[in-house]
């Protein structure tokens, strides 16, 4: 007869010395646990609830300016700092980790209307409605740490005047060139004080241009003809041109996916392009309810974040509808400009009140170092949550944000006007003769046409 | 994937690394696959199908890492019992198991004698590490197993009919003569629960931390003990019943009544989940195997019967009388009746339960309770002159897991499990009997156009109705009975003008058909293909 019984000795069971940790055996059997799923949707609930509690995103405002603040430029080689610009000519440099001006940089006479940083972090460039492109020295780190307690001024670099007003600057992603639009999209080099090259086509001037950032030589402009056209460095002419039903804004490239664009409309929807295929949108981004001024892709490439007239500051999913987080405070009005910060943590709204606020990206975010226990366990209720978010009473609590009054107003009211013009053309269609009026996606109709 | 690499293993020698893959065959994936694989041929969205395929693919790598776990890293083995020659493992007595078996094994073989104190009933805690007895005249103890320590024991000096611990060992619930209890663990009594009243059987809902009681009139009560609040109070409306378990699969509560039926309940609703016919005559034993699918009882028509619970019908049927019944965690089946013993084993898996061992203890002793200590190869008995405890080797598992139960949890780790599973205690909303149903898509039901019969039931139904509505008597001659008999043909048009409605809606499609048909039919046949048509699509 051969017989043996379970016997465990404590020895092997328990920790030798006080100062060891205990020993954690694991057993994965799925006998040993009953109503997994159960204990996992409590635990998606009560994740759902705890991120709402530690929801708190705002972070603080950088006040300093005296005019509303017109556009931001982030330098690609310093985390800590933000340039941004105001209506008054007043461009300040700005330290994120103290909140104070680091250095001023004055001289224009007429609002500021682009920023943009060259692409070794040392150059300036900014220009304005007084006709002038200024390019300035950007003071070096160490300086700008030991002397963040005093306002510095720099005198520019140089000074570029032209013949008509800027309305936006932008500087090649991995070259020397930089870009400004205004009654024309013209190239200028550093050390030359006329442009190099000049594009136009059409009569209307440019109002925002971005060069792509995996090819260096495209860059997208978008005009008061409702158009965005697209340029390409080495041709003479235009490459591609769609005109939309209303005017872009602001128009920002994916730097994940360097094909792809999104461009903030008037009409308060946000539409991403496939600058391959330009007939169709590839996604609508609907939740504004004002028309939204600009716009800035998170580095990781799969989220944006869009500042709009209606006083909120969304962030959207690059390939998603309805925005995963909306911003707004009583004091911050017109937002204008939007930039997310290069490391994918904080967003940097520039709005109206004269006032810069900083955001975390992820509301519930803890900052810091974690630990890795902690990190381990914000995952898994990450995980946990997502599992479970199409459940009612989870989706109920992960959806809810508090808007203000005005804004929900707004949007149920935007939402009566779709349903009741949706509803009639739904009864046209089905008292006219079958196919005679055709289904069009909001990602066609909203474009009049492309030239090529 | 296995099939495969199989092949390669045939045609080419296999060099030492590639060897451990091949080992995959041996690995007992399937049990962590908690299901089968949806079948995403059917979808016709790519993103959701390509989002899908990533998911599925995660689930596979993760049953995979279980399965090579459980091959290569478990501490223990388990433990056996082979018989071999001509004898039978059923023959085998405990005295020569104990001689056979090491200290530490034999230790856990004793027999405590104390008689005077009536038939003790036991529980464990889910570690198996502590244990509380009580006997029927009022004698109740706590035991650290492991040790064999006695903890505490005191005398409440009145009948008690049933004890289990609370959610650890720091509490246990007592049903005595009037009403239910709850002790510390160093005896002070800390409540009284009064609504419970004079209860036969207590069972404890781990995950909810519900109490559950049925007393002797067939009324099950759950309390929450976290808040004290009475989650619910149902009348079984079936007689006596003093058979109550829980299935741990699920947590619902079987009940077992005077008539043969079985009932299990949810706290959530007043009229029992299921309702089963198992036996010719009272049950008298109901046990539950940790899987959720099988369901022993026992009645006095001399019958045990082995349930599959997913299709509700009966796997097995074996004769003999019980009056306790219990699984271990292994799935062994242990029966008593008198004063012996008898365990059960189904030996290829097959669900075919067979005899494995029997024990009789001293002629004359009544066996009130079995309850095998989970984690270790141990059968507790609770009898008339005390407990005792037997060596069944396989019927423990043999490796435990720490954040699930661990049998040398120190006080500290108590501690920190208590708020943790206070932080993850289920609502009672969640107890059903299929548990793998939360998160899962509702069918959409179709609903049927009533039938001619049933429209015609529920017009008549609603001028019944309105006949018999009476209408308020008013002065001033506004009563007279010409005015109300014309209010109430008013009322009975009323109550019929929808059903009329939907008839003439009905009929106003098939005349049309009809027109289409009677005109096809008078036109001469080659001229048929100009009758009418419908409006080209």
């Amino acid at each position: 007869m051969k017989v043996k019984v379970i016997s465990r000795s404590t020895d092997e069971f328990t920790r030798e010395r006080s100062q060891d940790l205990q020993r954690v055996f694991r057993n994965f059997d799925p006998n040993l646990r009953s109503q997994e799923k159960a204990v996992e949707y409590v635990r998606a609930l009560n994740a759902a609830k705890l991120d709402k509690i530690f929801a708190r995103p705002f972070i603080g405002a950088m006040d300093g300016h005296i005019d509303a603040v017109s556009c931001m430029a982030k330098n690609p080689s310093h985390l800590k700092g933000i340039f941004s610009g105001s209506m008054d000519g007043d461009i300040r440099l700005w330290d994120l980790a103290s909140r104070r001006t680091v250095c001023q940089f004055s001289g224009h006479q007429g609002a500021v209307r682009g920023l943009t940083v060259s692409t070794d972090g040392r150059v300036l460039v900014s220009c304005g409605t007084d006709s002038t492109v200024r390019l300035w020295n950007v003071p070096v780190s160490s300086i700008m740490e030991s002397n963040d307690s005093s306002n510095n001024s720099a005198k520019p670099l140089a000074v570029y005047v032209w013949k008509h007003a800027f309305w936006a600057v932008d500087h090649q992603w991995d070259g020397d060139l930089f870009a400004t639009a205004g009654a024309q999209v013209d190239i200028w080099d550093h050390n030359r004080s006329q442009p190099v090259n000049s594009f136009e086509w059409g009569k209307d001037t440019a109002i925002s241009v971005r060069f792509n950032p995996g090819e260096p030589n495209i860059l997208a402009t978008s005009a008061s003809d409702r158009s965005i056209t697209i340029f390409d460095l080495r041709l003479a002419s235009p490459a591609r041109k769609i005109i939309m039903r209303t005017k872009t804004n602001s128009i920002a490239w994916n730097p994940m996916e360097p094909m792809n664009f999104t461009a903030a409309n008037e009409d308060c929807n946000c539409y991403s392009y496939d600058s391959r295929k330009l007939d169709e949108a590839r996604c609508v981004h609907k939740d504004h309810v004002s028309a939204v001024m600009d716009i800035d892709y998170s580095p990781t490439g799969r989220e944006f974040v869009t500042g709009s007239y209606d006083r909120t500051v969304r962030i959207f999913q690059y390939n998603g509808g309805h925005s995963r987080e909306v911003y707004h405070t009583k004091r911050m009005q017109r937002v204008f400009c939007v930039k997310f910060s290069c490391d994918a943590s904080y967003v940097i709204s520039g709005s109206d009140d004269t006032n810069l606020r900083l955001w975390k990206a992820k509301a519930s975010e803890q900052l810091g170092v974690l630990l890795p226990r902690e990190r381990k366990k914000h995952e898994y209720l990450e995980a946990v949550k997502n599992r479970y978010k199409h459940l009612p009473e989870v989706k109920r609590i992960v959806r809810h944000r508090h808007l203000p009054r005005a804004i929900y107003k707004a949007a149920s009211l935007r939402r009566i006007m779709s349903e009741a013009e949706r509803k009639k053309e739904e009864r046209r269609r089905a008292h006219s003769a079958p196919g005679s009026i055709p289904k069009e996606a909001l990602r066609k109709r909203r474009i009049i046409e492309e030239v090529e | 994937m296995g099939t495969k690499i199989a092949n390669d293993v045939e045609i080419n020698p296999v060099p030492a690394i590639e060897k451990g893959i091949s080992e995959e065959e041996d690995m007992n994936v399937m049990k962590y696959l908690r299901g089968e694989a949806a079948n995403l041929e059917v979808l016709q969205d790519k993103k959701l199908k390509g989002q899908l395929a990533l998911r599925e693919d995660l689930y596979g790598k993760s049953a995979k890492a279980a399965a090579k776990a459980e091959k290569w890293l478990m501490p223990s083995e388990g433990g056996y019992l082979e018989a071999e020659g001509i004898e039978r493992t059923w023959n085998i007595k405990q005295e020569t198991i104990a001689r056979e078996v090491d200290l530490l094994g034999s230790r856990n073989q004793y027999d405590i004698i104390l008689p005077d104190l009536g038939p003790y009933t036991l529980d464990f805690t889910p570690s198996g590490r502590y244990m509380t007895v009580a006997g029927r005249k009022g004698h109740m103890a706590i035991v650290d197993m492991k040790n064999m320590n006695l903890i505490k024991e005191f005398q409440v000096r009145e009948t008690v009919r049933d004890v289990v611990f609370l959610h650890n060992e720091m509490f246990f619930a007592a049903a005595q003569k009037k009403y239910t209890y709850i002790y510390d663990r160093n005896g002070t009594e800390l409540h009284c629960l009064k609504e419970h009243g004079a209860a036969l059987k207590l069972q404890f809902l781990n995950k909810h931390f519900l109490l559950a009681s049925i007393n002797k009139f067939g009324q099950l009560h759950y309390q929450d003990v976290t808040t004290g609040e009475m989650v619910g109070n149902f009348r079984t409306g079936l007689g006596r019943s003093n058979v109550m378990q829980v299935n741990p699969f699920n947590s619902v509560v079987a009940v077992g009544h005077s008539g043969g039926t079985i009932s299990m309940w949810k706290p959530t609703s007043s009229a029992p989940l299921v309702k089963m016919l198992c036996h010719h005559g009272p049950v008298t034993a109901l046990a539950f195997h940790s899987n959720g699918h099988l369901m022993a009882t026992a009645g006095m028509d001399r019958k045990i019967k082995l349930w599959d619970l997913r299709k509700f019908e009966v796997l097995q049927t074996l004769p003999g009388h019980t009056k306790t019944m219990n699984f271990s965690q292994k799935g062994l089946l242990a029966t008593a009746t008198g004063s012996f013993v008898q365990i059960l084993r189904d030996f290829s898996g097959s669900q075919n339960y067979s005899r494995y061992m029997s024990h009789s203890i001293a002629k004359g002793y009544q066996i009130q309770k079995l309850a095998f200590r989970p984690y270790e190869d141990v059968l507790g008995i609770g009898h008339s002159m005390g407990w005792s405890s037997i060596l069944i080797p396989g019927s423990g598992e043999p490796n435990f897991d720490s954040w699930v139960a661990n049998p040398f949890e120190t006080s500290k780790q108590r501690k920190e499990r208590e708020v943790h599973s206070l932080l993850d205690k289920l609502p009672p909303e969640t107890i059903m009997l299929n548990p793998t149903k939360i998160g899962s898509v509702k069918p959409t039901r179709k609903k049927e156009k009533p039938a001619k019969q049933e429209i015609e039931a529920e017009l008549e139904g609603a001028v019944e109705a309105a006949k018999k509505a009476s209408f308020k008597k008013k002065t001033k001659g506004r009563s007279k009975p010409s005015k109300v008999a014309k209010k109430k043909k008013e009322a009975v048009y009323k109550a019929k003008k929808p059903f009329l409605e939907q008839e003439a809606k009905g009929e106003g499609l098939s005349k049309k058909k009809r027109k289409n048909i009677e005109e096809e039919n008078q036109l001469p046949r080659s001229l048929q293909r100009f009758a009418r048509k419908r409006q080209a699509n």
